[in-house]
C-alpha cells in the first residue's frame, strides 16, 4: 500500500468524522437552547407600576420576571442616613446616588444576594432590610452591611415614565 | 457471549473490567461477528435504534413544556410551536418521528418475514420484537391523544371503547380506563404518564432483543447457519457500523424532508381543532400505521368479534415460528412462499388503504376479503406450504454465492489500524 | 446498490399511497401562486401586512386569534412591522387587566406582550351573537382545514346564489367550497372594502389572498426559518452521506465484497 494512498484514506475518514461531529453539535444545540427563556417570557421583560398611592416611608412589592421588586418611597431620615455612610465602611462600596437617582425612590430587586431569599422590610441593625434565612443586614439603600451576603441588593433597569409611573425592565 | 477472552490493555482498564466488565461488553459489540452478506434490509435494526433514541430525547424535551391538563394541553402545544426556542422543530421531529419509527419497524418486520428470521433458534428475538411492536402502538396511540385535538379526543374515545366489547366487565373497564364517564382530564393525565413510561420499557426490551440476537447471531439473506467468526463473517465495527450509518443517513434525509417541508401531511387537520366532546369529526381515521388493524376491526360486523379479530391479527404473529413449518429460512430458496409473501404484502397494503376509506359498499367487501386472506396466509397457507413446497438447493456457505472465490480473510482481520 | 434502490422504491411507494388517499375526495379549489410554498418559500411581507389589515378590519369582529400576541407582528419571518408600529397597533386596543389593588378589573392600552384581544369573552358569547355558530379561532385555522390555504382562499370567494332546489334557512348562506355547501358566515368581502395603505387595489381576490397569507403565517409563524433550516439540513446530510458512502466503499474494499 503506497504512502499516498494512505494519506487519501486518512483524509476521507477524517473528513467524515469532522463533518459528522459538526452535525452532532448542531443537533444538540436546539435541545439545550429550548431550556432558555422562551419568546413569551422574554416579552414580559418590562412591567409598569403605578406609584401614585405610595406614601413616604412605605414600600410596595411588585412581581417582575418572577421576582419581587421593592419600590420604597424613603423618608428624609433614611435618605440622609444612606448618604452619610462612608464608602470605606461598606463591604460592597456603592454611593447612594448611584443606587437611587431620584433619592426619594429606591427601586431594587428584593432578593438577598446570598442565596436568593426575600429580605424583610424595616428590620435588621441598619433600619433597612434583614434576610431571615441566614441573617444578612442591609441598610436604607439596600447595601449589605453585615452577614454572609456578598453584594448589595441589585438595582434593576427602570425609568420614570411620568411622575406616577415607573417602568421596570 | 464472546467466545474469545478479552483483557484490557491498560492497568486501570483491567482493574475496572474485573469489577464491571463494560470493556468486555464493548469489545463484544465491536468484534461481534456479523454475516458479511447482510443487505440493506438489515440496516433497519440500527435505524430503529436511532428512531427510539430520537423519540425519547425529543419527547423528554417536549415534556418540559407540555402541560397534561385538558384545559391547557392544546394551548401548551401551541406555546411549544410558537414561543419555545426551537419548539416547532422538536415537536415536528417527535410527531413525524413516530411515523418514521413505524415505517422502519414495518420494513424490519417484513424483512424478517421474507428471510425467515423468526425461525429457530430465533423465536425469542421474534416474540420480544412483537411485544415491542405492541408497546409502540400503545405509545403512539397515547402520544396522539396528548395534543388534545379533535382526533386525539375521538381517537381516545373510540379506542378505549373497544374494551367495552368484553362481556360483563367491559363497561366497568372502560370507566376505569377513563377515570370518569367520558374521556376527560383524568384520562389525559394517565395517558401522559404511560406515554412517558412506555418508551423506557421499549428500551429495556430492545436490550433483550439485541441480547437474544447476539446468542445465535444474525440471520442472513441466504438463511443458513454460519460458523462465527469465520470467513463468512465480518466484525461489526467498522463494517456493519459504517453500512448502517450510510443507510441511516439516507433515512434521515427522508425524515428531514417530512419535518421541514411537509410536517403535517402525515397528521390529520382535525387535530388542530381543540377537543370538543360535543362534536365528532365527520371522518375518524387513526394514524396511517394503524390503518390495517383498523380495517380488520371494521370488517367484522360484530363488536366483540371485531376486537378479537384485530387483536388476533397481531398475536398470530407471535405464533409464527410454529405456524411456518418449512425448515428453509430464506424466501430466496422458497419459490412458492416468495409469491405468497408478496401477496401478503399487497394484502396488508390493501387493508391499510380500505382502513382509511369509509366502511361501506365496495370498501367493506374488500376489507373483508383482505382480512380473511390475512388469516388464511398464517393459519392455512404457511403450515401447508412447509410440507408441499419444493425448495431450491441451498448453498453450504455464504461465501459461495457471494464471492464465488476464496475470501480475503487477511484483509477482514486487519481492522485494527482503522479503529483509532 | 441494487438492493438499495429496491429499498428506496418501496419506501417511496409506501408514502405515495396515503397521499393519494387523502386527495381522493378533494374538490377543485381555486389556485393562486403562494410565495411561501416550495423549498425556499417565504412570505410576502406586503401581503402579510395587508392581510393583517383585512383581519383587523373585517374578520376580527367575530373571529379571535387567541394564540397570537402583538409582539409577533414585529418578529422576524412575520409581517415585520417595526417595533414602533407594533407598539402603536397594540396600544390601539383596550386590554382587560387586573385585578388592581382595589380588586377591580380595569382596561389599559395593549402592550406588545399582550395576546390579540378577543371579540367575545367566551365561546358561549360568540355563539349567542352568531346564531349558534361559533366563529372558529383563526390562529391555526389553516392547519385545521383539510384543504389548507387553498380552501380558505376559495371559500372567501366561493359565495354564490344557491342552485335551484336548495333552500336556505335564515342566516345560512351558500358557498360552493364549504363542506356541505352551507355556511353561517355571510359573504364578508366586496371590492374596495378596505383601503390599503400601500396603494394595492383591494379586489376580493386580492384581499382573500392577503388574508389567507396572513392566516398561514399565524398558523406557522416559523415557516420561513423551517424552510431555511430544512435546506441546510438536507444539504448537510447529503454531503455527509456521500462522505460515508465513500468511507464505506473503502472499508469494504478490504474484503472484496460488493456492498
Amino acid at each position: 500500500m503506497s504512502e499516498k494512498k494512505t494519506n487519501r484514506r486518512d483524509f476521507l475518514f477524517t473528513a467524515t468524522y469532522a463533518v459528522g461531529a459538526v452535525g452532532v453539535g448542531a443537533t444538540i444545540w436546539p435541545m439545550i437552547d429550548q431550556m432558555n427563556p422562551d419568546a413569551s417570557v422574554k416579552a414580559l421583560a418590562s412591567t409598569e407600576v403605578d406609584i401614585s398611592s405610595v406614601n413616604p416611608g412605605k414600600t410596595i412589592t411588585v412581581l417582575w420576571r418572577g421576582k419581587p421588586v421593592f419600590i420604597r418611597r424613603r423618608t428624609q431620615e433614611e435618605i440622609s442616613e444612606a448618604k452619610s455612610v462612608k464608602l470605606e465602611d461598606l463591604k460592597h462600596p456603592e454611593r447612594d446616588e448611584d443606587r437611587a437617582a431620584n433619592p426619594e425612590w429606591l427601586v431594587m430587586l428584593g432578593v438577598c444576594t446570598h442565596l436568593g431569599c426575600v429580605p424583610l422590610d424595616q428590620k435588621g441593625d441598619y433600619n433597612g432590610w434583614f434576610c431571615p434565612c441566614h441573617g444578612s443586614h442591609y441598610d436604607t439603600s439596600g447595601r449589605i452591611r453585615k452577614g454572609p451576603a456578598p453584594t448589595n441588593m441589585e438595582i434593576p433597569k427602570y425609568e420614570f415614565v411620568n411622575a406616577n409611573t415607573i417602568k421596570i425592565g | 457471549m464472546s467466545e474469545h477472552d478479552y483483557t484490557p490493555k491498560s492497568k486501570f482498564g483491567k482493574w475496572f473490567n474485573d469489577r464491571l466488565p463494560l470493556l468486555t461488553l464493548a469489545n463484544h459489540l465491536t468484534d461481534y461477528p456479523t454475516p458479511k452478506n447482510l443487505n440493506y434490509w438489515w440496516t433497519f435494526g440500527g435505524i430503529l435504534t436511532f428512531c427510539l433514541i430520537t423519540q425519547i430525547v425529543t419527547g423528554l424535551v417536549l415534556a418540559m413544556h407540555y402541560i397534561a391538563h385538558a384545559d391547557m394541553a392544546f394551548d401548551s402545544v401551541e406555546h411549544i410551536m410558537r414561543d419555545v426556542n426551537y419548539g416547532w422543530l422538536i415537536r415536528y421531529i417527535h410527531a413525524n418521528g413516530a411515523s418514521m419509527f413505524f415505517l422502519a419497524v414495518y420494513i424490519h418486520i417484513f424483512r424478517s418475514l421474507f428471510y425467515g428470521s423468526y425461525k429457530a433458534p430465533r423465536e425469542i428475538i421474534w416474540i420480544i420484537g412483537i411485544i415491542i411492536y405492541l408497546l409502540m402502538m400503545a405509545a403512539a396511540f397515547m402520544g396522539y391523544v396528548l395534543p388534545w385535538g379533535q382526533m386525539s379526543f375521538w381517537g381516545a374515545t373510540v379506542i378505549t371503547n373497544l374494551f367495552s366489547a368484553i362481556p360483563l366487565v367491559g363497561e366497568g373497564i372502560v370507566t376505569w380506563l377513563w377515570g370518569g364517564y367520558s374521556v376527560d382530564n383524568p384520562t389525559l393525565t394517565r395517558f401522559f404518564t404511560l406515554h412517558y413510561l412506555i418508551p423506557f420499557l421499549i428500551l429495556g426490551l430492545v436490550v433483550l432483543h439485541i441480547w437474544a440476537l447476539h446468542v445465535p447471531g444474525n440471520n442472513n439473506p441466504v438463511g443458513i447457519d454460519i460458523k462465527k467468526p469465520s470467513k463468512d463473517t465480518v466484525p461489526f465495527h467498522p463494517y456493519i457500523v459504517i453500512k448502517d450509518g450510510f443507510a441511516l443517513l439516507m433515512f434521515m434525509i427522508v425524515f428531514a424532508f417530512f419535518v421541514f417541508y411537509t410536517p403535517n401531511i402525515l397528521g390529520h387537520a382535525d387535530n388542530y381543532i381543540e377537543a370538543d366532546p360535543l362534536v365528532t369529526p365527520a371522518h375518524i381515521v387513526p394514524e396511517w400505521y394503524l390503518l390495517p388493524f383498523y380495517a380488520i376491526l371494521r370488517s367484522v360486523p360484530d363488536k366483540l368479534l371485531g376486537v378479537v379479530a384485530m387483536l388476533s391479527a397481531i398475536f398470530i404473529l407471535a405464533a409464527l415460528p410454529w405456524l411456518d413449518t418449512s425448515k428453509i429460512r430464506s424466501a430466496v430458496f422458497r419459490p412458492l412462499y416468495r409469491q405468497f409473501y408478496w401477496i401478503l404484502v399487497a394484502d396488508v397494503l390493501i387493508l391499510g388503504y380500505v382502513g382509511a376509506m369509509p366502511a361501506e359498499g365496495l370498501y367493506l367487501l374488500i376489507a373483508r376479503v383482505a382480512t380473511a386472506y390475512y388469516f388464511l396466509h398464517f393459519l392455512v397457507i404457511l403450515p401447508i406450504l412447509g410440507y408441499k413446497e419444493k425448495t431450491l438447493p441451498i448453498p453450504l456457505s455464504i461465501t459461495e454465492p457471494v464471492l464465488g472465490g476464496s475470501p480475503n480473510l487477511a484483509a477482514a482481520r486487519n481492522t485494527e489500524s482503522f479503529n483509532k | 446498490m441494487k438492493n438499495f434502490y429496491r429499498v428506496l422504491s418501496l419506501v417511496t411507494l409506501i408514502f405515495l399511497i396515503p397521499f393519494n388517499l387523502n386527495s381522493a375526495e378533494k374538490i377543485e379549489y381555486l389556485k393562486t401562486d403562494w410565495s411561501f410554498k416550495g423549498l425556499f418559500g417565504k412570505f410576502d411581507r406586503g401581503a402579510l401586512q395587508r392581510g393583517y389589515q383585512v383581519y383587523t378590519e373585517v374578520c376580527s369582529s367575530c373571529h379571535s386569534m387567541k394564540y397570537l400576541s402583538y409582539r409577533n407582528l414585529a418578529e422576524k419571518g412575520g409581517p415585520e412591522f417595526t417595533i414602533e408600529q407594533a407598539k402603536a397597533i397594540a396600544a390601539s386596543f383596550e386590554v382587560k387587566d387586573g385585578p388592581n389593588a382595589d380588586g377591580d378589573m380595569f382596561t389599559r392600552p395593549g402592550r406588545l406582550s399582550d395576546k390579540f384581544v378577543m371579540p367575545y369573552d367566551n365561546v358561549k358569547a360568540a355563539q349567542a351573537a352568531n346564531g349558534g355558530a361559533y366563529p372558529p379561532d383563526m390562529s391555526v385555522l389553516v392547519k385545521a382545514r383539510g384543504g389548507g390555504v387553498d380552501y380558505i382562499y376559495s371559500l372567501l370567494q366561493g359565495y354564490e346564489d344557491p342552485p335551484a332546489g336548495i333552500s336556505l334557512d335564515d342566516g345560512v348562506y351558500y358557498n360552493k367550497y364549504m363542506y356541505g355547501n352551507k355556511i353561517k358566515m355571510s359573504n364578508q368581502l366586496s371590492d374596495g372594502l378596505v383601503e390599503y395603505g400601500d396603494g394595492t387595489k383591494s379586489t376580493v381576490e386580492q384581499m382573500s389572498k392577503d388574508v389567507t397569507t396572513f392566516l398561514m403565517w399565524a398558523a406557522e409563524p416559523h415557516l420561513e426559518s423551517r424552510h431555511q433550516m430544512g435546506f441546510k439540513v438536507i444539504v448537510y446530510l447529503t454531503i455527509l452521506t456521500i462522505l460515508v458512502y465513500f468511507s464505506m466503499k473503502r472499508i469494504w474494499s478490504r474484503i472484496k465484497t460488493e456492498v
